[in-house]
């Protein structure tokens, strides 16, 4: 596009688009930078640095430096070497790489191994035009951005002047002399250490961003880079203080323009959270502030020096600061305690209360919504912000005339619900607690909402928003029935759609084409509803971006409907001949010890802990990565661990107050094959069928040796070896809800997230453990099996639990089956919606099969012959297996058998 | 010495002018006609006849060897170009698939490269100057280039995955000689084709730059990528996106995709690049998925109807296609797009 971005690729692309603040570069790859990886590569182990190029990239690195630097190595030949051993690592070589290297031979060598678009580090006019002329033409020629040092023949530029110049000559050179895309220009300003006691120095840090700034303004399209850790050279040693040199810059260099850097993230302080005095004295050096700085810096940095952060007392420096800088921090920190007793403060010295909420509060959050939209600040950070937030409101809303409590200028007035038929609202409340930390007014009306009291509550109140969630695939629609219900009521405000089995595509494909008269979105998550919001209530930008968003709609619903056209499928006949044909032969299972329903008490809260998968409870916090990982992660580190820590912390008063009540109940019978269809007997004698089990057949073209397989594949045949099904349902329990509530009217969103969110990882535990006993006990098919529960995540273990609704069984009517068998409702308290969700939400249920070879897999879509022999055997009416299954059904039941013409319908 | 700012050709404004104007059409297979032709392993070496004024001594079997065929039976080679040019083909492609010498190397024919290319181009421009001695139209040589037989990023031992077998520069100096030949007799311009490992298109760009450079102008390049198989991605690993970034640098007259899976395969991938890439959108598949007797069966109609949806959709300014089309592919084709305007590059 000739929108400028710089665009690079591995075996993905990559373009820099103007959402992306900072691009950190991997560094770890890099031999000067990293003592671990020059070790390796000097030992010449291969595997393990690998493996630290996958880290970087599986820990969100958007490029990868590699440098090979090093007077004890063959530079050029490790780095041939390591290039090509990466690209033959797809999760690697998906992204692009910076060649990194003083040495022009060691880059030239690095670009003849990739095939993607790579970055040069670097070129320089070091040793002239000429040879500056030369690479990069070579650059050019290879397809390459480059990073160009400020540096020419009579040295390193280190003034604002120099800098400047040298790089405005060298941007005239690529771009004028040579036709180098000013976009692939990366410029190098070059980062000197400061506070070094030579008075030269003391500008450093401000020419470096100010040259910056410089470029940004007058080189069009060219970005700025820099190698951060040269900052802080002269405290080495004293880590504390280098990071938050380190953070103190890069927050004014981002400001500036910088928008590209190697920095060792991991060790790196959060700007608004490093000590004040601390900040204020490496602000005085980095920006140069008075003459004294280095001197009074050198003081503040013994304090800070030694011991790991953990043990650093704490400072309470900040409350001697006035009242309003007092709040400001609180909400960015999330600190409560104190957050009453200020409020008070800052009402008595206030005209009026509302003055509070405008003046000091509103600019606190103002700070927190800016820090989250810079990716300074992660969720469960702003929720904590949140809730100091509603504590001080709750604080002065005694003192206000109800008028004005009511008449405070929101941004806009936003409708949150989980449509009818769906419980699950975590996603939810988060979405709505972010919404109102930037302003906006949320009127929640929980879960299982019907369409007609949204559409209600929406006139009455005259909201600007409506946004819908639900988790389960019915939900889905439930909301394009919604769409449709506002399109034929006559509204024309905007519908953001959001949850986890919702889709762009869907949202596209489904939702959108139903609500012409106004804009239906798809909020990724909730990160993103502040922007999406932002963009459609303002007047300015919103026709604007209800275009762009129709376009790549209607773009996406065109491809999606290429992409699945040109997909093979096959008839169900000829799926079931090539259905998996597992060995029955010799197949031998025990029975298990019982057949029926049993109802399992004994659930100790402190065993279920254990089983616990934390990767999911980080994910439902929008905190990307694999526990226990993520705890050391670069950038997202920090918050998780305090969000741990806070999990921790609530997880021990759980067990100890005992606030759950688990049950479950699980059953067997025996079962066997027939068809498509599992059917379970009354008894051993395999006479009587008590329920059947309705399985659906994949309908994908498969390669050859790859079967087109249904759940019933995996059980024995009738006639064949005697097999069994298990069933089990398990909750923790309906008091999830109330303890949340109780934190809700106390003004504690997150509590109230953080409690409901653990529930939900007690109850996938349970599940775990249970289906543990029953391989072990009551089924008993592996009585020997010992695994740790924490390797239980990687399912190491023999036998699945598929759940009617997720992939492998996409109807989820089939849970009416397996409620009715195992008695549930009345053993566990679980009940199902209309739209068979269970309530309450921290509920899991699914069959167990035995077979060794069963493992999960997706239906995906399903043809219109497959529904109807489903129907059929189902005893359902088609018109309601295609309501089930209407999002994996592979053509548009509203079409007709007939002929084409009915699809206008 | 490298030189990146030459001038262009006279030929890219009369293509420009051309590819405003309408779909511009592309020949077919070399492959399949040849084939028809049911030559000896006589009359690939050139021995045959009784004359013995043979071009070829070799110990090496040269059936087989397509390329050969420009030197040994130039009347055939140029009859097949006349009858794409008379089917509607704008741009006709050289027969030098494998004309590198590490193509040839299977043949030990590699000293014959330089003259393989440069009578490659020949041929077709005497066949298109008779085509256009005929109807008046404007016709281009495509000096055709393959992808080797050899990948530059992909390890053929999967014990030693940074082993390579092949290098950039050993691709490089063999695409260098081939395109010098090409422009020696007379390419208009260059299509990279088949490409599976966008490592050595890149190669084949660098020599064609560098080709350039020592010829004083800048020749219009073709760029066209493989997706082999349903994950949408070359046999190298690349996305349509990522291969476009890998290539964009090059400023190419075309990029697209040929050969695979047959134009319904193509079609998703198609719509990706022509969404992303600033330049002219070139597809030429295969005449569908071959049989198991390796052979197309897709007729001309069939293929037709399937580009023809291209350029309804606004996907495509080049089309033709690859294995298994016939002149009478490519006149079906020509017709089913001649209602439908060029695709328009974004801006």
């Amino acid at each position: 596009m000739t929108d400028h971005l710089l665009r690079l690729s591995g075996l993905e692309p990559f373009v820099l688009t103007p959402d992306i603040p900072f691009v950190n570069v991997g560094e770890r790859t890099n031999v000067t930078g990293s003592a671990k990886f020059r070790k390796l590569i000097t030992n010449r182990d291969y595997a393990a640095a690998l493996a630290v190029a996958r880290d970087q990239v599986e820990n969100g690195a958007q490029i990868i430096d590699i440098n090979m630097d090093e007077g004890l190595i063959d530079s050029k030949a490790a780095m041939v070497e390591f290039l090509n051993l990466v690209a033959s690592e797809p999760d690697i070589a998906r992204v692009p790489v910076m060649i990194d290297s003083s040495k022009w031979e060691v880059i030239e060598a690095g670009l003849q191994c990739v095939q993607g678009k790579s970055v040069v580090n670097s070129i320089s006019l070091k040793e002239g035009e000429e040879a500056f002329r030369h690479h990069a033409m070579l650059c050019l020629a290879y397809g390459a951005a480059v990073v160009v040092m400020a540096f020419d023949e009579a040295g390193q530029a280190d003034t604002f002047e120099r800098k400047t110049q040298i790089c405005a000559r060298a941007y005239r050179i690529l771009t004028e002399e040579i036709g180098f895309p000013p976009e692939d220009i990366i410029f190098d300003p070059n980062i000197f250490a400061v506070a070094t006691g030579i008075e030269e120095h003391n500008n450093y840090g401000v020419d470096f961003i100010e040259a910056t700034r410089w470029i940004r303004a007058n080189l069009p399209y060219a970005h700025v880079s820099g190698g951060v850790s040269n900052l802080s050279f002269s405290f080495r040693g004293n880590e504390p203080v280098r990071e938050a040199m380190h953070a103190v810059f890069l927050y004014h260099a981002i400001q500036a323009g910088m928008d590209m850097g190697i920095v060792n993230a991991g060790q790196l302080a959060v700007y608004d959270q490093i000590e004040p005095e601390l900040r204020e004295a490496c602000e005085d050096v980095v920006l140069n502030r008075r003459p004294d700085a280095t001197e009074r810096m050198l003081e503040v940095a013994e304090k800070f020096r030694g011991g790991p952060k953990e043990e650093k007392v704490r400072d309470l420096a900040w409350r001697e600061w006035p009242v309003a800088k007092r709040l400001e921090h609180a909400l960015v920190n999330g600190i409560t305690e104190f957050v009453e007793a200020d409020t008070e403060e800052a009402r008595l010295a206030a005209a009026q209360p509302l003055d509070v909420i405008e003046g000091p509060l509103m600019a606190g959050m103002n700070v927190v919504g800016d820090l989250f939209g810079a990716g300074k600040m992660f969720l469960p950070q702003v929720v904590k912000s949140a809730r100091v937030m509603k504590q001080a409101v709750a604080v002065l809303l005694p003192y206000m005339e109800a008028d004005k409590a009511g008449g405070r200028e929101a941004a806009g007035r936003i409708l949150m619900a989980t449509v009818k038929g769906d419980v699950h609202d975590i996603g939810k409340n988060i979405v709505g607690v972010v919404l109102a930390c930037n302003n906006y007014e949320i009127i929640d009306l929980g879960v299982m909402v019907p369409p007609q009291k949204i559409l209600e509550v929406a006139k009455e109140r005259k909201v600007d928003v409506i946004g819908l969630s639900g988790l389960i695939t019915p939900s889905l629609d439930e909301m394009v029935h919604m769409a449709a219900e506002m399109e034929r009521e006559g509204f024309d405000i905007p519908l953001l759609i959001g949850g986890a089995t919702t889709s762009k595509v869907h949202t596209a494909v489904k939702i959108a084409p139903r609500y012409h008269a106004g804009a239906a979105v798809y909020v990724t998550d909730a990160s993103r509803a502040v922007g999406v919001v932002g963009a459609l209530l303002s007047p300015h930008q919103k026709a604007g971006y209800v275009d762009g968003v129709r376009a790549e709609y209607a773009d996406l619903a065109e491809r999606h409907e290429r992409a699945e056209a040109a997909k093979q499928r096959v008839p169900l006949p000829a799926a079931r001949a090539n259905a998996l044909k597992l060995d029955w032969a010799d197949y031998t299972v025990p029975a298990p010890q019982f057949f029926g329903p049993r109802t399992i008490e004994d659930w100790d809260l402190a065993e279920i802990a254990r089983y616990i998968d934390w990767t999911p409870f980080f994910q439902t916090w929008e905190l990307k990565g694999v526990y226990p990982k993520i705890l050391e992660d670069e950038k997202q580190g920090e918050a998780a661990r305090s969000l741990f820590n806070d999990a921790q912390a609530m997880l021990k008063q759980i067990i100890a107050e005992r606030w759950f009540r688990p049950r479950a109940v699980v059953g067997f019978w025996p079962a066997a094959t027939v068809g498509d269809d599992i059917r379970l007997y009354t008894g051993e004698d395999r006479t009587d069928t008590q329920a059947t089990f309705y399985t659906l057949r994949q309908q994908t073209g498969k390669r050859p040796g790859r079967p087109n397989v249904a759940l019933a594949d995996f059980v024995a045949p009738e006639g064949g070896p005697r097999d069994y099904v298990g069933g089990f349902v398990v909750t923790a329990g309906a008091e999830e809800a109330e303890i949340a509530a109780r934190f809700e009217r106390a003004n504690d969103d997150y509590a109230a997230i953080l409690v409901k969110a653990l529930a939900d990882r007690f109850a996938e535990a349970m599940a775990e453990m249970l289906h543990e006993r029953v391989r072990r006990d009551y089924w008993g098919y592996a009585p020997e099996e010992g695994f740790a529960p924490q390797e239980l995540i990687g399912e190491p273990y023999r036998g699945i639990r598929p759940a009617p609704g997720y992939p492998a069984q996409p109807d989820h009517t089939e849970k009416e089956t397996l409620f009715a068998l195992l008695e549930a409702t009345e053993r566990t308290g679980v009940e199902l919606t209309e739209s068979m969700a269970m309530w309450p939400g921290s509920s899991v249920s699914g069959l167990y099969i035995g077979h060794p070879d069963a493992y999960y897999f997706g239906v995906a879509k399903v043809e219109r012959d497959q529904a109807e022999d489903y129907a059929a055997r189902k005893g359902m009416p088609l018109a309601e297996v295609e309501r089930w299954l209407a999002p994996v059904l592979n053509y548009r039941p509203d079409a007709g058998a007939a002929g084409a013409g009915g699809a206008a319908a | 010495m490298l030189d990146l700012t030459l001038p262009n050709s006279p030929v890219f404004a009369a293509l420009d002018a051309l590819a405003r104007e309408r779909i511009l059409i592309l020949d077919g297979a070399m492959g399949t006609q040849i084939q028809a032709l049911g030559l000896s392993e006589e009359d690939y070496s050139g021995c045959g006849g009784g004359a013995c004024a043979c071009h070829i001594h070799s110990d090496q079997p040269q059936k087989g060897n397509n390329d050969l065929l420009i030197l040994t039976q130039p009347q055939a080679i140029e009859e097949i170009h006349f009858r794409y040019a008379m089917a509607g083909a704008d741009i006709v492609e050289t027969n030098t698939f494998s004309s590198t010498t590490i193509a040839q190397a299977d043949y030990a024919m590699e000293d014959k490269v330089f003259d393989l290319n440069a009578e490659g181009a020949r041929i077709v421009r005497r066949a298109l100057d008779r085509a256009t001695a005929i109807d008046g139209k404007p016709r281009f040589v495509a000096g055709a280039v393959g992808p080797t037989n050899r990948t530059a990023s992909i390890s053929p031992d999967v014990n030693d995955p940074g082993y390579r077998a092949v290098t950039f520069d050993d691709l490089r100096k063999a695409y260098g000689q081939q395109i010098r030949g090409l422009i020696a007799g007379g390419a208009d311009l260059i299509l990279i084709e088949t490409i599976f490992d966008t490592l050595n298109a890149k190669a084949a760009i660098f020599a064609a730059l560098e080709a350039f450079s020592d010829h004083g102008q800048r020749l219009p390049l073709m760029i066209s990528g493989t997706i082999t198989d349903a994950s949408g991605r070359t046999l190298s690993g690349q996305t349509p996106t990522a291969f476009w970034h890998s290539v964009m640098h090059a400023r190419p007259f075309t990029v697209g995709l040929n050969c695979a899976l047959g134009a319904a395969a193509m079609r998703p991938h198609l719509a990706e690049l022509a969404s992303v890439a600033t330049t002219n959108i070139c597809a030429y598949p295969n005449a569908g998925l071959p049989n198991a007797f390796g052979q197309y069966d897709e007729g001309p109609e069939d293929t037709a109807r399937q580009v023809g949806e291209f350029a309804r959709e606004g996907l495509v300014n080049v089309v033709g296609g690859c294995c298994g089309t016939t002149p009478d592919h490519i006149r079906a084709i020509a017709e089913a797009v001649r209602p439908f305007a060029p695709r328009k590059i974004p801006a």
